[in-house]
């Protein structure tokens, strides 16, 4: 969304951190933007020089005696510079580790002066409300979360995209009505709100209207704005698995809970979806999530544990299926599903056992075969072949 | 064709070219570093000696953020560099299967470099294009809605 906004209207950026600046007694800003995105670095560019030469930035802005300048700080690949103190330290051209708070950044900030650290979106917004009025804002929304939020409504949803919708738009218009229901007519499942940090929630939260105190009670998260739908073909322990991964890999490695709390919980995990997992795994790991949770110095560490509490809170069934019938529901995880051919609807064609690729499937011509679950490495290539609806996954 | 260290006149322009564009400040430590990385394809080991004595840094701090970012590389890397988005919205699009079938095109997993030195293959926590993944960058490309079955054809259009 982000993206989007510097790439489609870089101006709202400029315009509202100049009137932010002006606020606030500032004469330096600057838009910490991802490597990944180099066509936004390019488009902020464009609009920063057409503010200068325009005298919109710089010196004596508009002849108001102001000064204000703006500069593009490229990242480097760090997802935890998204976190404010984490962006103002590679802003400083340090490690993106974050620092402890107090001091806050308006206190004390970039370069250990007083900032104001907000996303593109909250800037792009304020033009807006300076030229129409706060009320028109606050007319959108609900009580406590004014105005409207852009959303990237991603996963197994008809219409994916970039969305910008009122708070206060349930969960279910925003999947069913916006987004035009579930890929291929399949059940819903669960949609983990606020990007990787954020908690999975179930069909009973379909009504819930979107705003940052109601997903806070629920369990999850406004964060990014990322909304990720699941389909009724998503194994729960796999998707909180995957997060935990996603953590281990961006953990900037300063504190302890988050650096090795959260390689714990993976470990314990990947266990659990490879058919090792125990009973008291379940223990320990509502042990180690509310440890990280408390302890952890930033965001990213706190809110690691969400989507594995919202997955044991919502679909512990899945897991205590993982590890007491060593069996996985939404026949996902490899180590815990077969692929098998039924007798009485095989032919014998023998394509599946030319087209496996580890030679797992043995049979005569005209005879059922047989998939040797040893040597099956899961790939699924013979259910594509078969012509005759043969082969399913138990 | 191997990696072939780079001449140690190109690092050094390299780097001078980029000090003299930012300036030779620590906080400008990460645009230099993106800039000499683009340029030579990694930061060899002369890339930070240098910075370190025009900086007046520490060659340790210097490794230290080097070693950090994950565009940045201390190690060599291929001409062509394959990020792939592990982000959620990508996986949910059947990005396992597509980073399985990238893996086996190339014969090398996260992190690596073909022998040949023609891939280097990367995770991306994000590429920005959640509506249409599975995404990946191959350079400064873009590419989205990628099937398995469409990866070989996708690598053989680098040279």
């Amino acid at each position: 969304m982000n993206r989007r906004v510097l790439e489609g209207d870089p101006h709202a950026v400029i315009e509202g951190m100049t009137i932010g600046a002006f606020a606030t007694g500032s004469n330096q800003g600057y838009i910490y933007c991802r490597a990944e995105y180099p066509i936004a670095v390019k488009t902020l560019n464009i609009a920063i020089d057409q503010a200068h030469s325009l005298g919109l930035l710089g010196k004596n802005i508009l002849g108001s005696g102001f000064d204000f300048d703006l500069e593009v700080r490229m990242g480097a690949g760090a997802f935890v510079c998204g976190e404010e103190t984490a962006l103002m330290a590679s802003i400083e051209g340090k490690r993106g580790e974050p620092r402890p708070r107090p001091p806050f950044p308006a206190v004390k900030g970039l370069f250990g002066k007083p900032s104001n650290v907000n996303n593109v979106e909250t800037y792009a917004n304020v033009p807006q409300i300076i030229n129409n009025g706060a009320e028109w804002y606050a007319s959108y929304g609900t009580e406590k979360s004014k105005g409207t939020k852009t959303f990237a409504l991603a996963g197994d949803v008809k219409h994916t995209g970039l969305i910008e919708v009122p708070f206060g738009l349930t969960l279910r218009e925003i999947i069913f009505d916006v987004g035009g229901g579930i890929k291929d007519d399949k059940q819903f499942k669960a949609i983990q709100t606020g990007g990787p940090m954020g908690g999975c929630l179930p069909a009973k939260f379909l009504d819930l209207p979107v705003d940052y105190q109601e997903l806070a009670k629920a369990g999850s998260i406004m964060g990014s704005g990322g909304l990720v739908v699941m389909d009724e073909d998503t194994c729960m322990v796999d998707i909180a698995r995957f997060f935990m991964d996603f953590v281990q890999d961006e953990s900037c490695g300063k504190c302890t809970p988050c650096r090795v709390g959260t390689r714990k919980i993976l470990e314990i995990l990947e266990g659990i979806c490879e058919g090792r997992g125990k009973m008291e795994d379940l223990d320990t790991l509502e042990m180690l999530c509310d440890q990280i949770r408390e302890d952890s110095l930033c965001g990213l560490g706190q809110g690691a544990p969400n989507p594995v509490v919202s997955t044991l809170k919502h679909f512990r069934d899945e897991y205590e299926a993982h590890i007491k019938e060593k069996r996985c529901p939404a026949k996902v995880c490899k180590p815990l599903i077969r692929y098998e051919i039924i007798d009485g609807t095989c032919t014998g064609c023998t394509v599946c056992a030319r087209n496996c690729p580890v030679n797992a499937i043995s049979g005569e011509r005209r005879q059922t075969h047989v998939i040797d679950p040893d040597v099956c490495v899961r790939c699924g290539i013979c259910m594509q072949v078969c012509n005759f609806n043969a082969i399913v996954i138990e | 064709m191997t990696i072939e260290p780079k001449d140690g006149k190109v690092v050094l322009d390299a780097v001078q070219s980029a000090v003299n564009r930012y300036g030779a400040s620590h906080d400008e430590l990460i645009p230099i570093l993106n800039d000499v990385n683009r340029e030579i394809g990694y930061l060899p080991g002369e890339a930070l000696d240098e910075l370190s004595r025009l900086l007046k840094v520490p060659k340790s701090q210097l490794f230290s953020v080097a070693s950090f970012y994950r565009m940045l590389s201390t190690e060599p890397r291929g001409t062509h560099v394959l990020q792939f988005c592990e982000s959620a919205p990508c996986h949910v699009a059947g990005g396992r299967e597509v980073l399985t079938a990238i893996k086996d095109a190339l014969k090398i997993n996260e992190n690596e470099t073909t022998p040949d030195g023609k891939w280097t293959l990367v995770m991306t926590s994000c590429l920005g294009v959640c509506g249409v993944g599975p995404v990946m960058m191959i350079d400064d490309d873009v590419i989205g809605n990628v099937d398995p079955e469409k990866v070989p054809e996708i690598l053989a259009k680098y040279h």
